[in-house]
């Protein structure tokens, strides 16, 4: 992985500053603690399954930090393509809805015309103990129990 | 009872603190065991005194609290946020929700001009400075009534920054003082709402209903400048107010179309600050005022019998009266704030920087808006005062209680009575029949015209003010009678004729002439209840 990322900072062409810098620093903060590996797989709810993942993981990072060479004193950064563009405001009239037939066929179960969904707060288990996914969208805690409940409707 | 709680710290009732392990669990009451020391109850919240966290103690370190609030206030649109669905109460589930809100996929949000209006209203009243540019982030967690995985709001540029509220709350011992405070507005955002979920624990499922999901909210962020509950109960009364003046939101707790969080911790004054607890589920503005002093009091008891806080998510309980643990949290939670790619900056403008020639329906003039504002709450409340000579107390009570102010202009109107005499019978009479019999303006049997009626049967000297009141308890059982009817049926009214009155006099000593004879005697000091 050490070899690779050197051979990839040579190849590509930058500013004034050579890709040495960047090798050194992929060596130091580019390997990524099993924390950080269970946390991003909590917050996004991806699967790291393998080691060769987060290698792959680990590249991209070290690929990206390659930015930190370009100098960009006095440079307001861009956060949007459209920061130029004028930005659409509709007039508050109703245009949309009453689809509820055809939006509820989208889902895998459904009572009464509600969609339904599993209960909240279901834990991921640690990453010793990796359990298969269930298969329909597991809904992870953001939010902890919300505030309403059937008996209270 | 508040007292021998407080003393916790002291050696010789060290004893008392075996059974509980330094925590504080609302549940643990029945750990009590053996001792009879009723200051333990404490843990079980039945008595909660209200008081606020400052009070000082004899030998006590002084406490103070801060609370910081997150308002949320649905905004009163027809439409939603960032699509076309209509925003209404109570609808079929699902019925309301267009393919952007259901998150499909190839759907992209379209801004809801209202919406930004209110937003700069809002904005404007509450004195912040509106930021001629702002932008859009995705805050990003799964649940499933979140159906694209985030939420649309505003983090890092918000539409207003930088504001203030004042409100007044009541100080000293009798009440009777008024204090004008401020509150400083961290910010104000606006953001999409989720959807409703309907917890069915019985078969282990969630319903999903999106109806609400999409609806645009204004976030006012404010600063921890808070230290009790009655003070944010002030707050929050005076923003819904506002809100309500301005037609920005309905503000209706109880619908939901105002929500309060509140973030609570205490310190030692000179020392940092503590850890904070956040609150939720505060269904009106009297639970948000006890769960906060619940929660102030909490912290302070777990601090002084060495434990800690933790910083978690509690829920108010109404019905035990306490707050509780939501949730374990497994550290703090990473929202992944980025830029929302889908939509271009907001620009907004002023009567200076409007560009010449483009389409009123896509700019947004800021100075126009402020022009537009309607009166506010304070600014009523000081006419009030100029203009009757109302003590603030009073005018704050007017404005505070619904259909108060309207009810009281009505009897005004039709009245011969001084407004200070009004007040004190709308404020005093009226509002007490209401309040005990736990109704609104609304639900009143008596109406202005009845009150004013009765009031100008008085202020002709017609009546005595003792019948009044007798008369008005007739008038409350709303009988359809006329308060001149009432008085001329029960032949209530004050005599007038002298020859008759001293007639009366006169036939009234002779009946009774042992009690003329001790008067004659005795005269300082004849009480009046000797008169028939």
């Amino acid at each position: 992985m050490w070899a690779r990322a050197v051979w990839l900072a040579l190849r590509v062409p930058l500013g004034r500053r050579r890709g040495f810098t960047c090798q050194a620093d992929s060596q130091g903060s580019g390997r990524i603690t099993a924390d950080v590996i269970e946390h991003l797989e909590r917050l996004a709810l991806v699967d790291f399954g393998s080691r060769e993942a987060v290698v792959r993981l680990e590249k991209a990072v070290a690929f990206a930090d390659r930015l930190h060479a370009v100098d960009t004193d006095g440079v307001e950064p861009m956060e949007s393509v459209l920061e130029d563009r004028c930005l659409y405001l509709r007039s508050d009239y109703i245009a949309e809805g009453n689809c509820a037939e055809e939006l509820l066929q989208n889902s895998h179960r459904v009572v009464e015309e509600y969609f339904v969904a599993p209960p909240g707060n279901i834990s991921l288990p640690q990453l010793g103990e990796q359990l298969p996914f269930p298969t329909d969208s597991s809904s992870h805690s953001g939010k902890g129990i919300p505030h309403e409940h059937v008996e209270e409707q | 009872m508040a007292a021998p709680m407080l003393r916790w710290g002291c050696p010789g009732t060290r004893w008392a603190l075996a059974g509980i392990g330094g925590g504080f669990r609302h549940r643990r009451g029945a750990s009590i065991g053996s001792t009879p020391n009723p200051t333990r109850e404490q843990s079980t919240v039945a008595q909660k005194p209200l008081h606020t966290a400052q009070k000082l103690r004899k030998g006590e370190h002084k406490w103070a609290a801060v609370v910081g609030l997150e308002i949320h206030a649905q905004i009163s649109s027809n439409s939603k946020l960032f699509s076309g669905s209509q925003v209404c109460f109570a609808a079929p589930p699902n019925s309301l929700v267009s393919f952007f809100d259901a998150s499909l996929p190839g759907t992209l949000p379209v801004l809801n001009r209202r919406c930004v209006e209110a937003a700069v209203m809002t904005g404007l009243a509450l004195n912040c400075h509106i930021n001629k540019k702002s932008s859009f982030d995705r805050k990003h967690y799964f649940y499933a009534d979140l159906p694209a995985g985030y939420q649309i709001t505003q983090q890092r540029l918000p539409i207003a920054a930088n504001g203030s509220l004042a409100y007044s709350v009541c100080v000293g011992k009798k009440r009777g003082q008024l204090v004008s405070k401020r509150v400083r507005i961290k910010q104000i955002q606006l953001e999409q709402d989720s959807g409703k979920s309907l917890h069915d624990d019985l078969r282990a499922q969630t319903l999903i209903d999106l109806n609400r999901a999409g609806v645009g909210l204004l976030e006012v962020v404010l600063e921890p400048d808070l230290s009790c509950g009655e003070e944010a109960a002030a707050v929050v009364r005076e923003l819904q107010l506002i809100l309500q003046a301005l037609g920005t939101s309905q503000a209706n707790m109880a619908e939901g179309q105002l929500r309060v969080d509140a973030n609570i911790s205490v310190h030692h004054p000179g020392e940092p600050l503590g850890i904070r607890t956040e609150v939720k589920n505060l269904n009106s503005i009297r639970f948000l005022a006890k769960a906060i002093d619940y929660e102030i009091q909490r912290q302070i008891n777990e601090l002084e019998t060495g434990g800690k806080i933790l910083n978690e998510t509690r829920s108010f309980d109404s019905k035990l009266g306490c707050t509780v643990p939501m949730r374990d949290k497994e550290g703090k939670q990473d929202y992944r704030f980025m830029p929302e790619p889908n939509l271009p900056p907001l620009v907004l403008y002023d009567s200076t920087t409007l560009p010449a020639g483009v389409d009123s329906q896509q700019v947004i003039n800021i100075d126009q808006i402020r022009d537009m504002l309607p009166e506010l709450p304070s600014v009523t409340r000081e006419q009030l005062v100029q203009q009757y000579g109302l003590l603030p107390e009073h005018s704050v009570t007017l404005l505070n209680e619904v259909g108060l102010l309207e009810f009281f202009q009505n009897v005004i109107k039709e009245t011969r009575a001084e407004p200070k005499k009004v007040a004190s019978w709308v404020l005093n009479t009226f509002l007490g029949y209401l309040k005990q019999q736990n109704l609104t303006v609304s639900e009143s049997p008596v109406t202005p015209s009845a009150l004013a009626e009765l009031l100008d049967l008085l202020e002709r000297k017609a009546i005595s003010s003792s019948v009044a009141k007798q008369v008005f308890q007739e008038l409350w059982r709303g009988q359809g009678k006329t308060a001149a009817q009432i008085v001329s049926e029960q032949k209530l009214e004050l005599l007038q004729d002298p020859a008759a009155l001293e007639q009366l006099c006169l036939a009234t000593m002779e009946e009774h002439p042992q009690v003329v004879t001790v008067v004659g005697e005795g005269g300082r000091g004849s009480r009046p209840d000797t008169f028939p």
